[in-house]
């Protein structure tokens, strides 16, 4: 089914290297941002680096235990932009904030819990399985922010966040993992249904109404996040992560223009009826007006700061440390790709585009190699919508389309979204192995159906053993091939 | 499937492309505009917290910059000795509300980035040293500063500009009400927002925005403007030294009933007749209507221009300059007040006293001169301006002639206050009323020695009774000579 050619190679020195690489840039960026008031290696610097080292270290050899035929550039391009995200806010850290060490926290932790993943779910189509669980799920997580006493409120116009103990943490992130697994599994199962059943028109194919029934379901979630949380980024996301799936999935452009004909009707009715979607478009729009700059909240004052710095940055940028990002609200969470473009300069801004464009493209190739379509699906709907969200928020940023407030992947300050985006990077790992791995050319026995026994909670140490030795027999057996 | 993956990394592909597009937009193509936005703070909040250079006076700093103990903003702008003797001439150094005075006019040196600072910028750079700026020495002279901020009485709104006639050079230029810039350059954003607003309150204090003080503020000069007249009169060849002019008691002003009658406090009413000596030493008004009247406003208008009325002030002054007015399409009503230095005559301290300056530089302005050397880092002179010529408003001769005239006006007119024991004044007073309030603007404008002269002074002492402003000015003028002549 793959139909994709690949050199079944693990790779995993290829990685080390690499991560040496990324460690180098991120552990530089960190010293160089107290280059010129001579503190580079003051503070938590070496407590930092030994952490990120470490811990980056311990997810590739995991890696080499668990998934040794995983992508090897992922795990090197992800540490990559965590490092550069650690060292932007270390750097923008004043006298009364710490958002720097709770980042480096929240960096372990999502490496954890990406090393966790990787551990446990030796085979992705165990997910399968919790197809309707993860529509629940989802459905929870996004509920969870409205529920009196469990919701943190109101913050920065949004209403996404949820407060757990001391900390807050925004469910809807973990949301856009579960909600992709849900459309995954749906979609691999019923997609045979969805692309036979239904009228031609013309060069059309028109899906029955009751297949409609889960687009206009993700339309309405959207929809909802939008009104009741006041999200659109992540409105957009959710509904962009659901077309791109479906459209895979059929292979039908038909889908798409009933899609984007959904968002443009419900872009233009929120844009008329819902006031902060208003003064977000009128703030795009009219950035440069007296009136709107000057407005306070939902200003257009954020945005031309960050254009002002972007622009003060030019080709080369100030150089790390040396810029004013604290000149634009939010440096290191909303605007922190601002941040980085005035002090790396479009060349530096440019290499992280360029480093999301490269790990983007690797979760794609993942889909495009795994051999089953749940796989498919969830590698391509996962890159898809961190590809998305780089782009409604670097696009927000640079005024090609109105600022949202979605988190930049990997580099924003923010809990959530670290883990959650871990989590991704520890699924698209997973399924880039199945994809990688050799293909195994002896018959499978009905018992031992992969979905089966590697995840299973409490295996027998005989099958553990016997499988790994069959495992090993069927590399060396490819090898000597 | 896999078309369709193919094809959602195309999509995904666009995005990226459109991405790269808009940072190019901004970051490149459109950053200029953006660099240039009114709105956009950040060319002055880079150089804000650098180690500017220092702004000098006989080698004592009266601006500069000392380390301010935060990590965020490395220096302080300070101004230590006398900040409200020298307000006027610095400004201030704000991170609230910009800069104003030198500290704004002469950024680029002060900040090191003027072009004749290029190497230094380049060595700073290579040494890994803080960007450090160069100093400005100025020509002003401290006692003479101090002296003239002490001749303006507290509480009275006034500007004194004394100057050296034959070089431009700026001995002392001050004017009250003044305050201390260190409130409004402090680091504390509310404070200096409070301190603002509370000078803000403040009737005619000199902001260095151009509305006030001795470059900024425009003023009727009443009687002085009669050295325009008279100038214009003699150049004209109507009339010579020995010219008998018509002095009746009050003139009915054409074309209505008013009348203009001489000036109540001198000895005009002896004579319906009267030299241009006994004119200007009484400061007769009907005389010199009768000339303007006699030449036409054009004339007037010509011989105020080449005094400088509504000219510039040259570039060696680096502050905010109003050029004088002489008002165009009056009728003759008009201009027999305009050529009293009434109406919408209007000139600002520093105006009047280039006036002055000309006729004791035998007929050649001087561009007024504030900086007397820029001084790099390693104190090498970068720039030492020398004197020059900025207009000539008259001929030698005449200019001659009206000294000896401003002589007589000192020596046995109504100016006698400025009188300095063994030494030979010249001068010439102005009432300009100020409406009907009784009030005046109360002017002396003078030299000494008269026939070589040395040092210019200008008084003006705004809103004054009669009594008040024969008190504050010409004995004010008398001090200042004194002071500069003992040097």
């Amino acid at each position: 089914m793959s139909g994709v050619d690949t050199v079944q190679r693990s790779r995993r020195n290829a990685e080390l290297a690499l991560l040496l690489l990324a460690l180098a840039v991120a552990v530089g960026a960190n010293a160089m941002t107290g280059l010129h008031n001579g503190t580079s290696f003051e503070g938590d610097f070496w407590l930092q680096t030994i952490l990120l080292t470490v811990a980056s270290l311990a997810v590739h050899i995991v890696l080499r235990f668990r998934s040794k035929y995983a992508d090897p550039l992922i795990l090197p391009l992800v540490v990559t932009l965590n490092g550069l995200g650690l060292a932007m806010i270390h750097r923008l850290d004043t006298a009364q904030t710490e958002y720097g060490n709770a980042q480096v926290r929240w960096t372990l932790l999502g490496m954890a819990l990406a090393a966790a993943v990787i551990w446990f779910l030796r085979d992705h189509r165990f997910l399968r399985r919790y197809t309707y669980i993860s529509l629940i799920v989802s459905a929870v997580l996004l509920v969870m922010p409205l529920v009196p006493g469990l919701t943190a409120g109101e913050i920065n116009g949004a209403q996404v966040w949820i407060r757990l103990g001391p900390a807050t943490f925004q469910p809807g992130e973990v949301a856009k993992i579960t909600l992709a697994v849900f459309f995954a599994g749906y979609l691999s199962t019923n997609r045979d249904l969805i692309l036979l059943a239904g009228r031609r028109l013309g060069p059309l194919q028109l899906p029955r109404f009751r297949d409609l029934g889960p687009m206009l379901a993700a339309w309405l979630v959207s929809i909802g996040v939008l009104v009741f949380q006041r999200d659109l980024g992540s409105s957009i996301l959710f509904f962009g992560l659901f077309m791109v799936m479906i459209y895979v999935a059929t292979s039908r452009v038909s889908w798409v223009l009933i899609g984007l004909t959904l968002v443009a009707v419900g872009g233009f009715v929120a844009g008329r009826i819902f006031p902060h979607v208003a003064s977000r478009l009128d703030s795009w729009l009219n950035a440069f007006s007296d009136e709107v700059f000057g407005r306070d909240p939902g200003g257009s004052y954020q945005i031309v700061q960050g254009l002002f710095g972007m622009a003060n940055g030019g080709l080369l940028g100030t150089g790390l440390g040396e810029g004013r990002p604290d000149l634009v609200p939010f440096p290191h969470s909303d605007m922190i790709i601002a941040a980085f473009g005035e002090e790396l300069g479009l060349v530096g801004l440019f290499a992280i585009v360029l480093c999301y464009g490269l790990l983007i493209t690797r979760g794609f190739r993942a889909a495009l190699g795994a051999r089953d379509s749940f796989g498919k699906l969830l590698a391509c709907g996962l890159s898809a919508a961190m590809g998305l969200q780089c782009f409604v928020v670097i696009g927000g940023v640079t005024r090609l389309i109105p600022l949202t407030g979605l988190t930049t992947p990997f580099l924003a300050a923010g809990g959530s979204s670290l883990l959650a985006n871990w989590i991704i990077v520890a699924l698209l790992l997973v399924i880039s192995n199945a994809a990688r791995r050799p293909v195994d050319t002896t018959p499978w026995r009905p018992d031992e159906a992969p979905g089966h026994a590697p995840t299973s909670s409490t295996p027998t140490a005989k099958g553990r053993g016997q499988r790994k030795a069959i495992e090993e027999t069927r590399t060396e057996a490819v090898r000597i091939k | 499937m896999n078309q369709a993956i193919r094809n959602a990394w195309i999509a995904v592909a666009s995005m990226f492309a459109l991405i790269l597009g808009s940072i190019s937009y901004v970051q490149v193509i459109g950053a200029d505009e953006l660099a240039n936005n009114p709105w956009n703070n950040r060319a002055i909040l880079q150089t804000f917290c650098q180690d500017r250079g220092a702004i000098l006076v006989a080698g004592k700093p009266i601006a500069q910059s000392v380390e301010s103990g935060s990590d965020s903003c490395e220096f302080q702008r300070t101004y230590p000795t006398d900040p409200a003797l020298y307000a006027g001439i610095t400004g201030y150094y704000s991170n609230v509300f910009g800069s104003t005075g030198l500290e704004n006019t002469m950024n680029q040196t002060l900040t090191g980035q003027a072009d004749q600072l290029l190497m230094d910028r380049l060595r700073q750079l290579f040494l890994g040293q803080q960007p450090k700026g160069a100093s400005v020495e100025l020509t002003i002279d401290p006692e003479i500063q101090a002296l003239a901020h002490s001749l303006i009485p507290d509480g009275q709104r006034g500007s004194i500009v004394v100057t050296n006639p034959k070089t431009g050079a700026i001995l002392a230029m001050v004017s009250k009400p003044s305050y201390d810039p260190n409130t409004v350059a402090t680091h504390d954003r509310a404070a200096a927002q409070e301190a603002m607003g509370e000078l803000q309150k403040l009737p005619g204090i000199n902001l260095n925005q151009g509305v006030s003080g001795p470059t900024g503020g425009l003023l009727a000069p009443g009687s002085v403007f009669k050295i325009v007249d008279t100038a214009a009169a003699l150049a004209s060849g109507k009339y010579t030294a020995d010219s008998t002019l018509p002095n009746p008691a009050e003139m009915t002003l054409p074309g209505s009933t008013a009348k203009l009658p001489n000036y109540a406090g001198g000895n005009c009413y002896t004579r319906s007749e009267a030299s241009f000596s006994f004119a200007l030493e009484q400061s007769c008004n009907t005389p010199f209507a009768s000339i303007a009247l006699d030449l036409g406003q054009d004339a007037i208008a010509k011989q105020a221009a080449a005094f400088g009325f509504g000219e510039d002030a040259g570039d060696q002054l680096h502050l905010d300059y109003s050029p004088g007015v002489f008002p165009e399409n009056l009728d003759e009503a008009q201009l027999a007040q305009s050529a009293i230095g009434q109406f919408d005559v209007k000139a600002s301290p520093l105006q009047i006293a280039l006036m002055t300056s000309a006729i004791a530089n035998g007929g050649v302005q001087m561009k007024p001169t504030l900086v007397r050397t820029v001084r790099a880092p390693d104190l090498r002179v970068v720039s030492e301006p020398k004197p020059e010529v900025l207009r000539t408003s008259t001929s030698p001769e005449i200019a001659r002639q009206i000294t000896e005239w401003m002589s007589n006006v000192v020596s046995s007119g109504i100016g006698t206050g400025a009188a300095v024991r063994g030494v030979k004044v010249a001068g010439k007073t102005g009432t300009a009323e100020l409406g009907a309030s009784g009030l005046n603007n109360s002017w002396f404008t003078g030299f000494a020695p008269a026939d070589d002269p040395q040092v210019q002074v200008t008084v003006v002492m705004e809103g004054v009774n009669v009594q008040t402003g024969a008190k504050l000015t010409s004995p004010s003028a008398s001090k200042i000579f004194e002071a500069v002549l003992k040097k």
